[in-house]
């Protein structure tokens, strides 16, 4: 199983509003190697009580049509948020609303949870270089620009977390990271971290013809399923002289960041997010996970259809891509939408996915609505769109869903959300409103046009007017 | 792909041509039956929709369109019915049948690079009529494209329009040289061992090297029109198809984003006194007025066309088709060119997006029927449902533009090619 309820949240984020004595041991952590720099980790931190005071503000979404995911909506319901966390989900009749609360009414709207992109490219960053195969040591969340306009077209479409990953063309091309889009301007503030501090994400990894080249890649299947079996038999050989040393550095191995990421994924503090498109392929991962024993989801999995029944004996979770046609490479020659529908007949998690760019983060919703066409149910549909993401990144305890206690990661729509007349009018992360589709600035990123693909301005949130003038 | 099908297609199509009635052993439909299409709403495109109104096809073609119960039809008739009834629609621009699904070289012949100019080269020469795409296309209602070399190139060749359907493309083709596909912007600069010895390597060199060819065509077509046949130049497949160009009788399909390539598109336009249609047209929007003014219409780009990442399509708009139809500018959308997953688009999708920026459902209907059959020279015959014209026909489960709605029937030339709900 892939379900982990371990993750805790961020110092930040805690009832408790302003955090500086969580960070402060978090600082005394000596395992914390991110925050290194003592005073400006000081400055951010009396910069982010601010904004963690301003969240403390309750806000009601009262009237609409809620869609909790996960249970049956509500046709006129209340979401009822405070401090960034959901606080009070029901029938608008009977759920009451804080007298405090700015209430905005969704009469005739639909709110829903924030949208979960489990395998996304934006924001420009890279993976492993071509210097060999298996590069589980790189991360992708060293090179990420988080002032790409992606990442705004992604709020537009609704989206609040994303799992951004390396490319295809290696067996393993790094680390992948797990993000939550608040507007922010470095990488570290939209980490999602461990209860340690450490930044969350997975292990991206491929096989089939995108990681096939001339050496060192492999240049067939059995190639690259033995180099991946190599790496993770050395893995195991350095865990256990890790496990021998029990804490001895003199007997300990020499630190090797490799397969130190490599033992991340054995003890499964680390999800595989495996590319695969061919049903052999699928299989190959499939008998790779039960060798090695790590978590893995499939993602693309573009023959599921072919080996539903298999994939729901292994009980690996799927994301799955939603395209216009098959074809484009000999491995998705029989694509199908279908696959949504299948996995959900067979039992499958399944969860859906942009690949963005290969489809617009901004027409996250339509994916779903193009899998219902294909048969798959419209509550799975929504919930591949939501909480079986979440659920895949490890975060389910967390987001996915509307209930009391989860991040106040939500969207309110203007219908439907499987219809194509539908507009996603706003979005919210952690109770903070980050696309509100009135804006002028925030519609060109929803709609196009010149401009719209440029790197953003930089938005010093937390220091005030007196940088404002850079703006 | 069903082969009794086509082969019933093509039959029809062989009676057709010799003006006889030819009876099968067992194919789907004859040419001497009658298909009847009944819809709850039939959007007719040559009028205003009509509510449960019926298309009777006779022998291929439309031989009645209007109110279910004031238009008489055969009892026995075959009966297709659906809440709603379109024309087969029309793909303005695609590369489907030149570019094959597995995008392998051997199935990939819409672009050869070998020359930047080669207007010689025939869409009809490559077509594969058996590409499992168009099996897709037809899938949600496509029944016509304007199909061939693709930009890329300078010039890369010609296009031509085709029906969906036929086991040939001789069977399959209702234009075989419908424009010369030209190339503007960074996509027509060639790349090589040395970049530099490649022409062209720059904008205006791009353009200096189209005007030229353009000038040795006129001068090419001036001696050939000479009284002393003595004096013609021999002839030149690739002179002779530009030859055409000038004479008004072939446009130039001109691949242009960037609003300084639409302009210079423009600007030769008006130079040689050519035909141009507009294609792609990222930020067309920018330059509407020109556009306009130069009585130029714009294949506009996939509406879900990909935007970002520095390129030319960075300022693409969903809301680019809206704002030149309201310029004025007639308008139609494709599916384009695909250089990965997925291999092609949906016109039916690309337009449902259109119908909610900016489009009417009318306005975004029309871009991927009678307009886009008007922009591509074919609306005598597909396009709307009219009395004469081509018995095409697209049937679906409701809202077509909707992402839930299945395609439930596809005719072509009066033959069901699909009754499978996609």
């Amino acid at each position: 199983m892939i379900w982990r309820a371990t993750v805790r949240r961020l110092p930040a984020a805690t009832d408790s509003g302003c955090p500086l004595s969580g960070l402060r041991s978090t600082l005394d952590n000596p395992r914390v190697a991110h925050i290194r720099f003592v005073p400006l980790a000081v400055a951010l931190v009396i910069a982010w009580c601010g904004v963690v005071r301003a969240d403390d503000a309750v806000t009601a979404f009262v009237g609409g049509r809620v869609i909790p995911v996960g249970r049956a909506e509500f046709p006129a319901g209340t979401v009822v948020i405070r401090g960034g966390r959901i606080v009070a989900v029901g029938p608008a009749d009977s759920t009451p609303v804080p007298g405090d609360a700015k209430r905005i009414d969704t009469t005739g709207l639909v709110v829903m949870p924030g949208l979960v992109d489990t395998h996304s490219h934006v924001g420009g960053g890279q993976g492993g270089d071509g210097s060999g195969p298996v590069q589980p040591d790189v991360r992708i969340l060293d090179s990420i620009n988080v002032r790409d306009a992606g990442f705004r077209k992604c709020r537009a479409g609704g989206l609040t977390t994303l799992n951004i990953m390396p490319g295809s063309g290696h067996l393993a091309s790094g680390q992948t990271v797990y993000v939550k889009l608040r507007r922010v301007d470095t990488i570290d503030e939209l980490l999602y971290r461990d209860a340690d501090g450490r930044p969350l994400g997975g292990l991206k990894m491929a096989n089939g013809t995108n990681s096939q080249k001339e050496p060192p890649f492999p240049g067939t299947r059995g190639k690259s399923a033995a180099l991946v079996r190599q790496k993770f038999v050395k893995a195991l050989a350095y865990r256990d002289k890790l496990a021998q040393a029990a804490g001895d550095p003199d007997k300990r191995p020499d630190r090797d960041l490799e397969l130190e990421a490599l033992v991340d994924v054995l003890e499964k503090r680390k999800i595989v997010h495996h590319h695969c498109h061919r049903a052999d392929d699928i299989m190959t991962v499939l008998r790779l996970r039960d060798e090695f024993g790590f978590d893995v989801v499939l993602h693309h999995v573009s023959e599921a259809w072919k080996v539903a029944g298999a994939l729901a004996e292994s009980g690996a979770a799927c994301s799955v891509i939603v395209l216009d046609s098959p074809g484009g490479k000999i491995e998705a020659a029989d694509f199908s939408l279908v696959n949504g529908a299948a996995l959900e007949a067979a039992g499958v998690p399944c969860a859906l996915h942009t690949d963005d760019p290969v489809t617009d983060s901004r027409l996250f919703l339509r994916t779903a609505g193009l899998a219902v066409r294909a048969g798959m149910s419209r509550d799975k549909a929504i919930e591949s769109l939501t909480l079986a993401g979440a659920r895949m990144l490890g975060l389910g305890e967390r987001i996915g869903s509307l209930d009391v206690g989860k991040d106040a990661d939500l969207i309110v729509l203007s219908g439907d959300p499987l219809s194509v007349k539908t507009r996603v009018l706003q979005t919210f992360v952690e109770g903070r409103k980050v696309f509100d589709r009135d804006d002028p600035e925030d519609r060109l990123f929803a709609v196009g046009g010149f401009g719209a693909s440029r790197d953003q301005k930089a938005e010093p949130c937390c220091i005030g007017p007196a940088l404002g003038g850079l703006k | 792909m069903s082969l009794d099908r086509s082969r019933a297609w093509s039959s029809l199509r062989a009676a057709r041509m010799a003006a006889v009635v030819i009876v099968l052993a067992a194919p789907a439909v004859t040419a001497a039956e009658v298909l009847v299409v009944r819809g709850d709403v039939v959007h007719t495109m040559a009028g205003p929709r009509i509510t449960d109104g019926v298309v009777v096809i006779e022998d291929g073609r439309i031989s009645a369109v209007g109110s279910a119960a004031t238009t008489p039809f055969p009892a026995d008739a075959k009966l297709l019915r659906g809440a709603v009834v379109t024309p087969g629609l029309v793909d303005a621009h695609s590369v489907v049948g030149l570019a094959g699904h597995l995008n392998q070289p051997q199935d990939q012949d819409q672009l050869d690079t070998a020359e930047a100019i080669q207007p010689q080269l025939r869409a009809l020469d490559a077509y594969n009529p058996q590409e499992r795409l168009i099996e897709w296309l037809r899938g949600f209602g496509v029944t016509t494209i304007h199909t061939g070399h693709a930009p890329g190139a300078l010039v890369s060749g010609q296009t031509m329009v085709v029906k969906l359907a036929g086991t040939t493309v001789e069977e399959a083709v209702l234009v075989p040289m419908a424009m010369v596909a030209v190339t503007l912007g960074d996509a027509a600069r060639r790349e090589g061992g040395d970049a530099d010895a490649k022409s062209p390597g720059t904008r205006s060199k791009a353009v200096a090297m189209l005007r030229a060819e353009l000038v040795k065509a006129q001068e090419y077509r001036r001696k050939r029109a000479l009284a002393d046949a003595s004096k013609h130049p021999d002839k030149d497949l690739g002179l002779e198809t530009m030859a055409g160009v000038l004479g008004g009788t072939v446009p130039l399909l001109v691949t242009a984003d960037r609003a300084h390539d639409i302009a210079s598109a423009l600007r030769v336009a008006e130079e040689f006194g050519i035909r141009v249609v507009l294609d792609s047209a990222a930020e067309g929007y920018l330059l509407a007025d020109r556009i306009k003014a130069a009585g130029v219409p714009v294949i506009v780009h996939p509406t879900m066309r990909r935007a970002g990442g520095g390129g030319e399509t960075e300022n693409l708009s969903f809301e680019n088709a809206a704002t030149l139809r309201a310029a004025g500018i007639p308008i139609a959308l494709q599916s384009g060119y695909e250089s990965y997953v997925p291999k092609t688009r949906v016109v039916l999708f690309e337009a449902g997006l259109a119908s909610v920026y900016g489009l009417t459902f009318e306005q975004a209907l029309a871009a991927v029927t009678i307009d886009a059959a008007t922009i591509i020279g074919v609306a005598d015959r597909v396009g709307s449902l009219a009395v004469g014209k081509d018995g095409d026909v697209a049937i679906y489960g409701g809202d077509p533009f909707e992402y839930t709605t299945h395609c439930t029937g596809v005719v072509i030339d009066g033959v069901v090619m699909s009754e499978e709900a996609r």
